[in-house]
């Protein structure tokens, strides 16, 4: 039996209400709200949060032997993305990380894919997704990830088992971006959505054929993409009448393009029983249909945080900052010295410190060093460390402060002293929260950013953000 | 810590101060020419009388040429020295030492900083190697930010009782600034003022913070058995003492913000070295490195002139005004001057220079200078990772 093992979805913690863009600019105002990356977050952050959570939820000890990242809106070209994911999640230099980048259809690539090998793999799938201010895409766009660990029983329990699909694959112009440009363009609808029926009928016979299953079998239909009219018409013709309706999420997160299909599927596990068969259809350049049924291991399976807990614990951005955050306004710089580009080589030195928040403990006394040191603080030990993994290790503000004149791409800057459970202190930039709102004493976690670019290299480290969960 | 120390072995005998300003017209250049030029009319000699040099400057220079280019200075060995905010006091450590060793006869230490070449409000970095991008980028405003809360916290002062202590800090220096030529900023400042001004990080407003000016300081330097050939009014070298912190206050958790260790092991050392047991009565002045309010409270316990948790008290009381029991930064500190990084260590030996030869204007002149003791700190770098600096000067050669 091969299937999913675990998942898990990452949805940023900002939020903008719809109805924002119409007091601004005047027009019907709309409902609902959309998730915002923040500003220190990529399709690759949101990766590796996902990919964090979906590993936390996975049996110990059971290692990916491949990764495979899929996003739309890439943080590097030429230069692989996964590799930052792969670097942050320490998995071993044997085990390989691709890219597949550019169109939203890489996100059920790289699911359907990964359910067609062999071996542990996990795939992560991510999206922030832009439009032009007061645009459809702007509206009812979300950023967002999700990742998914598949594998055979034989790799860990199987909470959902695939039970087979089909793909349908056309070349027709529906919608395009060129390299360079922020945002889409969509031909009129109505085409494309004489394109995607016939396709979307002809993928949804042939896996129910494969699967040895009838449409009134299935209990979960889940029919998403961008070309929204489509998806709609679609899952009209697709005779699945003791299907439940599924949350798709565009009251409150937006359509995240490639991360959406593998979110969708995540939300839907959260909530089903053993036995429950789950259609996944996704509409993007052609029409994949994936089935899964939930095993009995589902009972006993508990997500690190669920979508339905991120989607409530969202907080509010205005959207003047959204605008700003996504480069549609060029604000006035902070008057300092903007941050010099960070060495490849001083970084390659520092992998693990850098990507993976790993210090170094004392093997004598204990004493935890963030960053890792050679000579110990206590004792005076030289080279007598062993590696200390802090990322997935909660901590308690000791100090915090905000910063009104230090660089920021989104100033101010709060910054707190933090101290770790279990020992160890780091001075770290708080995110995802207001000052004001954070005092001595709350409790933080920490999470993958990005602080800054500069010469185009992406500077990423860790912060710290609430528990809120 | 096992420093002997060179108590009475070295005297100050000619001192020279710039102005502290914005010198959009003077280069690092001129301000050191200045600076030596006083300093040489002071002891009555010429560049070619001194044996050798050190110049400090943290971001507006670099090697020994940046003096010896600019003076002129024929085949003179000539010293770089940089260590934060000691920068200074470490020129005049340096040239101490060489003439205490009794490799020169004559020596000069001499500090600049031309900061305001920078086109940056603040203090801007210079010659920063490449890095991993980890490290922190917070201004020095938000660490010592973090001080404030902290003492509050753990000593019962309230927000509103420390937003007064801090002003009352900041108010001291600029009421002693007012009264100093050199200050870059001269003019008293209301109590209002100081808690109304803008917030520039955590609970520190523009007054909390000190300036940013260029400027520069010399010394020189001589064996204290021949400081008399050259004036009457020598100081002697009663303790010099350096500490460079191994950066642990924000690595180990049992570091709370309220104090410096780096500054308590310099002070012990520098009272060992000038024999001083109770510095509260024995200092008759300090300069200290008010570069936000916060640290000057701190430095009060540090220094060992207040018990832990009752300079908040000492501060409001105005035992550390002009007229109280222990003036500190009679000149007006930081605060009044601003903070040429490289300049500032010296610009507090001049102060001493003065207040202890009774040579300070009436207006701001000690009270307590037959004490014939003072004290100079400049502290370098954070809460939890600074450089620390005491010299000791003092009238009489014991």
């Amino acid at each position: 039996m091969r299937g999913i093992i675990s998942t898990a979805g990452y949805v940023p913690y900002h939020r903008l209400q719809r109805q924002a863009i119409s007091t601004v600019f005047k027009g019907a105002p709309a409902k609902g709200s959309r998730a915002v990356a923040s500003y220190d977050e990529d399709t690759t952050t949101l990766g590796v949060e996902a990919a964090r959570f979906a590993l936390r939820a996975a049996p110990e000890n059971l290692e990916p032997a491949a990764l495979w990242f899929a996003t739309a809106d890439p943080a590097y070209l030429d230069k692989t993305n996964a590799t930052a994911i792969h670097a942050a999640l320490r998995l071993g230099v044997e085990t390989p990380a691709f890219d597949m980048v550019g169109a939203v259809r890489s996100g059920v690539g790289a699911l359907r894919t990964a359910l067609e090998t062999r071996g542990p793999v996990l795939v992560v799938t991510s999206d922030t997704r832009n439009g032009a201010p007061t645009g459809i895409e702007e509206a009812s766009g979300g950023d967002g990830a999700a990742a998914a660990l598949i594998g055979d029983d034989s790799d860990g329990p199987v909470i959902a088992e695939y039970l087979g699909g089909a793909s349908a694959t056309e070349e027709f112009i529906d919608r395009w971006r060129t390299p360079g440009d922020r945002v889409s363009k969509v031909w009129e609808e109505r085409f494309g959505e004489t394109q995607y029926l016939p396709l979307g009928e002809r993928a949804w016979n042939g896996a129910l054929k494969q699967a040895g299953l009838s449409p009134e079998q299935i209990d979960r239909l889940i029919v998403t993409g961008l070309h929204s009219r489509a998806v709609r018409g679609l899952a009209g013709r697709l005779g699945a009448t003791n299907a439940a309706t599924v949350d798709d999420l565009s009251a409150t997160v937006g359509n995240t393009g490639a991360g959406h299909p593998l979110l969708l599927l995540t939300s839907t596990l959260e909530d089903a029983e053993p036995g429950t068969v789950i259609a996944l259809v996704v509409l993007a350049d052609g029409v994949e249909v994936l089935l899964f049924r939930a095993t009995d291991a589902i009972s006993s399976y508990r997500p690190a945080r669920s979508v339905a807990t991120q989607v409530g614990a969202g907080g509010d951005v205005d959207y003047g900052k959204f605008l700003a955050w996504r480069g549609m306004v060029t604000l006035e710089r902070p008057r300092r010295p903007e941050p010099d580009r960070i060495s490849a080589s001083a970084t390659g030195r520092n992998t693990e410190w850098k990507y993976a928040f790993v210090g170094s403990r004392d093997r004598a006394t204990g004493a935890l060093h963030l960053p890792p040191a050679r000579v110990s603080r206590e004792g005076g030990a030289q080279d007598d460390m062993e590696p200390a993994p802090m990322a997935d290790v909660p901590g308690t503000i000791a100090s915090i402060t905000v910063d009104r004149i230090a660089y920021s791409p989104s100033p101010p800057i709060v910054f707190a002293v933090v101290d770790f459970d279990g020992g160890g202190r780091h001075a770290v930039e708080l995110t995802d929260s207001d000052f004001g709102s954070l005092e001595v004493g709350d409790r933080v976690e920490m999470t993958f950013r990005r602080l800054f670019t500069a010469d185009g290299i992406h500077n990423y480290f860790w912060k710290a953000r609430p528990i809120r969960a | 810590m096992a420093s002997q120390g060179i108590k009475d072995r070295v005297a100050i005998v000619g001192m020279g101060c710039t102005p502290f300003a914005e010198h959009w017209n003077k280069s690092a250049d001129d301000l050191m020419i200045e600076s030596t030029t006083a300093a040489f009319q002071d002891a009555g000699l010429d560049k070619d009388a001194i044996d050798a040099y050190w110049v400090g400057t943290a971001m507006s220079g670099a090697s020994g040429m940046m003096l010896a280019r600019p003076l002129q200075l024929q085949n003179k060995p000539v010293t770089h020295v940089e260590n934060f905010c000691a920068t200074a006091s470490e020129a005049l450590r340096g040239a101490a030492y060489a003439v205490a060793s009794g490799a020169y006869d004559v020596a000069m230490a001499v500090g600049v900083e031309k900061v305001k070449d920078s086109g940056y409000q603040g203090l801007v970095g210079a010659g920063k190697p490449p890095t991993d991008g980890t490290g922190r980028t917070l201004t020095a405003a938000a660490m010592f930010a973090m001080c404030a809360p902290a003492y509050g916290a753990k000593y019962g002062v309230d927000k509103d009782e420390m937003r007064q202590v801090l002003a009352r800090i900041a108010w001291k220096n600029h009421y002693n600034g007012a009264r100093n030529p050199r200050a870059q900023f001269r003019r008293e400042v209301s109590m209002d003022t100081i808690c109304n001004a803008p917030v520039m990080a955590g609970d520190l407003r523009v007054f909390d913070c000190s300036g940013v000016a260029d400027g520069s300081a010399a010394a020189i330097l001589v064996r204290a058995e021949d400081a008399h050939k050259y004036t009457d009014k020598p100081l002697y070298i009663k303790a010099l003492s350096l500490v460079a912190g191994n950066c642990s206050g924000n690595a180990d958790p049992n570091y709370d913000y309220t104090w410096f260790p780096e500054i308590n092991a310099t002070a012990q050392d520098a009272y060992a070295q000038a024999g001083v047991t109770n510095p509260r009565d024995e200092i008759a002045m300090a300069e200290v490195h008010d570069c936000f309010t916060p640290a000057e409270l701190l430095i009060m316990e540090d220094l060992g002139f207040a018990d832990r948790g009752s300079a908040w008290k000492e501060v409001l009381a105005g035992t550390f005004d002009l007229e109280g029991d222990l003036p500190v930064n009679p000149d007006g500190g930081l605060k009044s001057f601003g903070h040429p990084v490289g300049a500032s260590g010296l610009r507090m030996v001049f102060e001493a220079w003065l207040q202890l030869r009774g040579e300070a204007p009436e207006q701001r002149r000690i009270k307590t200078a037959d004490r014939g003791l003072a004290l100079t700190h400049n502290l370098g770098g954070y809460p939890g990772e600074m450089v620390s600096f005491i010299s000791i000067t003092g009238t009489e050669r014991g």
